[in-house]
């Protein structure tokens, strides 16, 4: 077998008893099948929708509407909890990636989990992109501007495209570990040139608000709740989708190395026959 | 609630997008979990 052992464990696994007996069941009832899921992530699916649930209720209907802003703010419950997780998606794919490359023992885990994070994080920038692009409309006037803020979060988004493209390239699993786990080490040096853009620059972008001591804002108190509400949601949110991710690309990568085994065991056998 | 359009769309495209890749994610891992051993799933 290759040296991309598919005995690599996934890195997170939280080891609880499954109800069901794999070994009993047929492929017809396959839908059955728990496949990434356990007890732990069923309940953290469960928390994960009460609590979307709650955002949505709060976000909408019970907080107040902002002084200046009007109702756009309600916008504010979704997009800034998205560039944070994303923001924290990055950050982990690089940990992560430092992990493989520096580890003795480097295991497919911390690369499955830095891909599974990076494909997260890809999808919350995304949805920050289009969320504060309806808010621009509204408040700004235009949906997109050319504004360093924008256009540094903009080109992040196309650099994680691009890792995720490169983790897609041929080789060797080992290959793509190592290739994949340079470029997230330099793309998350984007994330604080994202962040300061607006200090940086001159920005249309308003600078942090609620988490920066020197700036003199007012938050009503389901306001800040919401926010934060939307934060640990999305937070968790996050944790799940990666969780059942990474767990799926070690069964890509499990089902890859069979049809490698049996691709090499055909050509024997035309050998020998 | 004033230009409750863009404000819903907002909230809608963001759990549908969302929901759509928990999707993907579960259904893709179910379907490769039915080619894979009990052994080659150690959360199980």
């Amino acid at each position: 077998m290759t040296s991309d052992s598919v005995s690599d464990r996934p890195l997170i696994s939280i080891d609880l008893a499954l109800p069901t007996d794999l070994d009993t069941v047929t492929p017809a009832s396959a839908a059955n099948r728990p496949g990434t899921g356990t007890a732990a992530t069923r309940r953290l699916g469960t928390l994960v929708a009460v609590m979307l649930t709650a955002l949505a209720a709060f976000g909408l209907v019970f907080s107040a509407e902002d002084v200046v802003q009007g109702s756009t703010v309600r916008i504010m419950y979704v997009h800034v909890p998205t560039i944070w997780v994303a923001y924290m998606a990055f950050l982990v794919t690089a940990v992560c990636s430092g992990a493989y490359l520096s580890r003795r023992n480097r295991s497919l885990a911390w690369d499955r989990v830095a891909g599974a994070s990076a494909e997260v994080g890809v999808l919350f920038v995304a949805i920050s992109l289009v969320t504060g692009s309806l808010w621009g409309r509204l408040t700004w006037g235009t949906y997109w501007v050319w504004d360093a803020r924008l256009t540094t979060t903009l080109f992040l988004f196309i650099t994680y495209v691009g890792y995720l493209a490169v983790r897609r390239l041929g080789g060797t699993q080992r290959q793509r570990a190592r290739r994949s786990a340079v470029l997230a080490l330099l793309a998350v040096l984007e994330i604080p040139l994202v962040h300061f853009s607006v200090e940086l620059w001159r920005s249309l972008h308003q600078e942090a608000s609620v988490a920066n001591p020197n700036a003199r804002v007012e938050l009503d108190g389901l306001m800040l709740f919401s926010l934060f509400l939307g934060v640990v949601t999305f937070t968790l949110f996050y944790v799940w989708l990666v969780l059942h991710r990474q767990r799926v690309l070690a069964l890509e990568d499990t089902v890859a190395d069979r049809g490698l085994d049996e691709a090499i065991r055909d050509r024997r056998n035309e050998a020998v026959g | 609630m004033d230009h409750a359009g863009f404000i819903l769309l907002s909230w809608v495209l963001t759990f549908a997008a969302t929901g759509a890749y928990a999707r993907f994610v579960v259904r893709r891992g179910r379907d490769l979990a039915a080619r894979a051993t009990r052994e080659e799933m150690p959360w199980t």
